[in-house]
């Protein structure tokens, strides 16, 4: 009997993936919706009580019956039957936008540009926790679902009224309901006209099953897309209001540095300067950005600071840490570990490692603030609206109400953007200026001050039978994170713990956060074993391997790559794979190494994915492509170097990113489960493609690399010391 | 410091008000407000800020306004023909290539530039072309997709 990993989705929020505890308390009424939207019919969806707590920050009750709390999505039909759609999620480049448009269309039965998706804005939209964990697609796309056939539900309804009729014979389609025996059919709008119409979402709404979709399911293209190909659409970075100021930050000389003293006169001599200092910060406002530079580099400032650990110091922290088992936290645990390592016909006991990388969107942090009296108003980029405003009303001192936040399409994220750090500088440029002031940070601030995807190390400790069964499985994560640490094998005695190290950097979430060191150490380690009883590396992980649906994309991926069939000299294969954010992955690689030079070329990724029923195509097929492109980077060559509370190589001229020819043929193989119920897909596909390129090194060049990134040195191969296995 | 007072843009001469020692990204997006020309690194490193001097791709991030003042300069929002996108504009929506399109003006720019010398490139001279511009969500293989495709239907018609 094939056990399934149950699906359920995580109550905690993931460790790295937030910082505070939001204290949200929503207050708007149904009068100011409709003061708002106009007239036309109102859904509100609530959410059951333990959702709620994970995604709307409160579980209290209603104060009043025309207060609204717990709220999770809200649409509005408008007289001139426009859907206009409230969610507090975030548009980065997921193209959330489109899908939930799609899912959203799909229960009204209307066409998918009828929809306006209203998103991060905390004056508009519901309170959402923040945009992270792969949750869009699980949590929002269904609840959005409900929300519409609730309100197709209400149309039917009111048509029924209308005509006296009964609503066996009533259909919607194209955002019409006809009367089948009649003949008569009515718009939505003409519906709705002069009503203001409020409608709950029931607890248990009838959703279209995803075999029967239409609209879902399909490669709908991306929403606003001629916006993004003219340069209209107006990111973060690119809002302007009148008369704003720009702003610039006179930045500490090396983290957690503080201000000894600072010479502002000469900056301020520059006329239309305002010099803005207020403990640690410092910052400068002018009419134009060259003029605000130009200040700030007029100030002579002096930082006073402790000394910090490099990227070599953090390493030995790490083995120290690594030495004492030191900070463990009770972890996953079954069977006995000692008593597995006794039975095993051959123990193996490997270190892997993970360097510290950054994020590098590619626009860097950006705000617009704007005061009108003790109201605050900011224009930025985060994958957390809602946290922002806190932010602000924290570092401001003043209530949530009278911050209002608001997210424009943004330029990526990653995980990177869960902080409101250019909010938080340039609302306070903005009180002092008494002008809304415009920040945009630099690369190079970007690469300092943003935050990291955490460095760590990874032991682990295992034992196997001759016959290629795992008996024993011990795994001690230091500092680079939980996500994923528990094996998605078959192991009787297993033990996966985490250990907090102290960190020399500021540490956040990334895509797939600390999965992608997980499963590089444990799908490294696998073939490993597989070396030592002599197995195939993809025998070696069915044979102890029982989760259906992960045997089904490890074998789908083998199949297109033609796993296991003859090769050409200099070339190796591998993969790795796993379970992640409730998505299933498993990716292949083919590397050839050129004798002469050592230097390794990637030529072929395949990539077989499964995350339940599919709502677009090819928005699933760009995040999976992506995804494999964005691992490249933190596979072969990304790594943030720092020194003494410095990092080193902080712009794009030293940081190396994938580029076009960095890029590899990839193919994506969708395993699309109509009978499962779809779920998120911006992370998991990025786990697979590390531990494959391993992998496939090693069978190219009989090198085993246990340290990400793989190959620092221009792709080049190490020297064997120490490496061969 | 010598200062530019007009920027032949978009086929229009605008007034500008500049020293001529300020980037010519800094003049289009926070004097004339043609923000599709993006910053992502201030180090002609990531290609996002591409514009067209006298039809030829550059780096708006590295290049003076000074050293364009009697050139022509066109942006993303110049590529437009009333209507009518220009067909590379067209293949990027056909292809959606692109995730969060923070690269897509100047990825864009760059591929234009690319096709009006070479009406037929290879995927190698694609890749070779397009190597200074960065796309951080990974959607390169769409990109040269895009290309390809813009220059097939723009075989036959005059660029």
């Amino acid at each position: 009997m094939k056990t399934e990993i149950v699906e359920t989705i995580p109550q905690e929020p993931e460790r790295y993936e937030l910082r505070e505890t939001p204290t949200y308390r929503f207050e708007a009424s149904r009068r100011e919706f409709f003061k708002l939207l106009g007239s036309g019919l109102l859904v509100i969806s609530a959410l059951p009580n333990a959702q709620a707590v994970q995604e709307s920050g409160t579980s209290k009750k209603p104060s009043s019956p025309d207060l609204l709390t717990d709220i999770a999505g809200w649409l509005h039909i408008g007289e001139g039957g426009t859907v206009s759609v409230f969610t507090g999620k975030a548009e980065m480049g997921q193209n959330i936008r489109t899908s939930l448009s799609q899912a959203v269309a799909e229960e009204l039965h209307v066409r998918v540009d009828c929809i306006r998706m209203v998103m991060g804005d905390t004056q508009l939209t519901p309170f959402d926790m923040g945009t992270f964990g792969s949750r869009t697609t699980p949590v929002m796309n269904l609840q959005l679902r409900k929300v519409a056939a609730a309100a197709l539900a209400a149309l039917l309804d009111m048509a029924a009224a209308q005509w006296q009729v009964g609503h066996e014979n009533l259909q919607a389609a194209n955002g019409e309901i006809r009367h089948r025996e009649t003949n008569r059919s009515i718009s939505y709008a003409g519906l709705l006209k002069g009503r203001e119409f409020t409608q709950t979402v029931p607890a248990e709404e009838k959703l279209t099953a995803p075999c029967s979709w239409k609209i879902a399911g399909q490669s709908t293209r991306k929403m606003d897309g001629r916006d993004f190909v003219t340069g209209k659409h107006r990111y973060p970075s690119d809002q302007k209001l009148p008369a704003m100021l720009h702003g610039k930050i006179v930045r500490q000389a090396s983290f957690n540095a503080s201000l000894v003293s600072a010479d502002t006169g000469a900056a301020e001599k520059i006329p239309g300067v305002t010099v803005v200092r207020d403990g640690n910060f410092l910052g400068v406002t002018a009419a134009d950005p060259a003029t605000s530079a130009r200040a700030a580099n007029a100030i002579k400032v002096e930082w006073k600071s402790e000394p910090q650990l490099s990227n070599g110091g953090f390493l030995e922290a790490l083995k120290k840490a690594a030495r004492e088992r030191a900070g463990g936290e009770p972890g996953y645990e079954t069977g006995s570990v000692e008593d597995g390592l006794k039975n095993a016909d051959h123990r193996l006991q490997q270190s892997y490692t993970v360097e510290y990388i950054a994020h590098a969107p590619l626009e860097p942090r950006a705000a617009v603030a704007e005061w009108s009296g003790e109201n605050l108003t900011v224009w930025t980029g985060s994958q957390r609206p809602f946290g922002v405003r806190t932010e602000l009303a924290e570092a401001f001192r003043i209530p949530e109400s009278r911050v209002r936040v608001i997210l424009p399409d943004t330029g990526s994220g990653y995980g990177g953007k869960h902080t409101g750090e250019a909010a938080i500088e340039a609302a306070r440029l903005a009180r002092a200026a008494k002008k809304p002031v415009k920040l945009v940070w630099t690369r190079e601030e970007e690469f300092s001050w943003a935050y990291f995807r955490p460095g760590g190390l990874i032991e682990v400790t295992s034992g196997i039978s001759k016959d290629g069964k795992i008996t024993a499985w011990e795994f001690h994560n230091y500092n680079s994170g939980n996500a994923g640490i528990r094996s998605y094998y078959n192991i009787p005695n297993q033990r996966s713990v985490f250990h907090e190290v102290e960190s020399p950097l500021r540490q956040g979430s990334y895509r797939g956060l600390a999965a992608t060191a997980n499963h590089f150490a444990r799908e490294v380690h696998m073939n490993e074993l597989a070396h030592a009883v002599g197995m195939d590396a993809l025998e070696f992980r069915l044979k102890n391997l029982d989760n259906q649906r992960l045997r089904n994309v490890f074998t789908a991926g083998a199949e297109k790559f033609g796993w296991g069939k003859p090769k050409a000299a200099n070339r190796g294969q591998g993969m790795g794979g796993g379970y992640e954010k409730l998505g299933n992955v498993a990716t292949f690689v083919e590397v050839a190494v050129n004798p002469g030079t050592k230097v390794i070329k990637i030529l072929r990724v395949v990539t077989a994915f499964e995350c339940g029923a599919v709502v677009n195509p090819d928005g699933l097929r760009n995040q999976v492509e992506g995804a494999n492109i964005m691992g490249l980077g933190g596979a072969l060559f990304e790594a943030v170097q720092f020194e003494n509370g410095r990092v080193l190589n902080g712009r794009f001229s030293k940081y190396r990113l994938p580029r076009f020819s960095d890029v590899p043929a990839i193919e994506t193989v969708l395993l699309d489960r109509k009978d499962l119920r779809p779920v998120g897909a911006g992370e998991a596909p990025i786990v697979g493609i590390a531990p494959a390129i391993s992998n496939a090194i090693f069978d190219a060049a009989g090198i085993r690399l246990r340290a990400l990134p793989l190959l620092p040195g221009n792709m080049k191969l190490p020297p064997e010391t120490g490496n061969k296995a | 410091m010598a200062t530019v007072s007009k920027l032949n843009v978009n086929g229009s001469v605008r007034p500008i008000n500049c020293d001529e020692s300020v980037s010519l990204l800094s003049v289009l997006r926070d004097e004339l407000d043609l923000t599709g020309s993006k910053y992502g690194c201030g180090e002609g490193q990531c290609g996002a800020c591409t514009v067209w001097v006298d039809g030829l791709a550059r780096r708006s991030c590295v290049l003076p306004v000074g050293a364009v003042r009697d050139k022509q300069v066109t942006t993303i929002e110049g590529l437009v023909k009333g209507e009518k996108l220009h067909p590379l504009q067209e293949a990027f929506l056909e292809e959606e290539a692109m995730q969060c399109a923070y690269c897509t003006s100047g990825m864009i720019m760059s591929g234009a530039a690319l096709l009006r010398s070479n009406a037929n490139p290879s995927e190698a001279d694609i890749v070779t072309f397009m190597e200074g511009n960065v796309c951080r969500c990974g959607t390169h293989p769409r990109i040269i997709a895009a290309i390809r495709r813009a220059a097939k239907m723009m075989q036959g018609s005059p660029t």
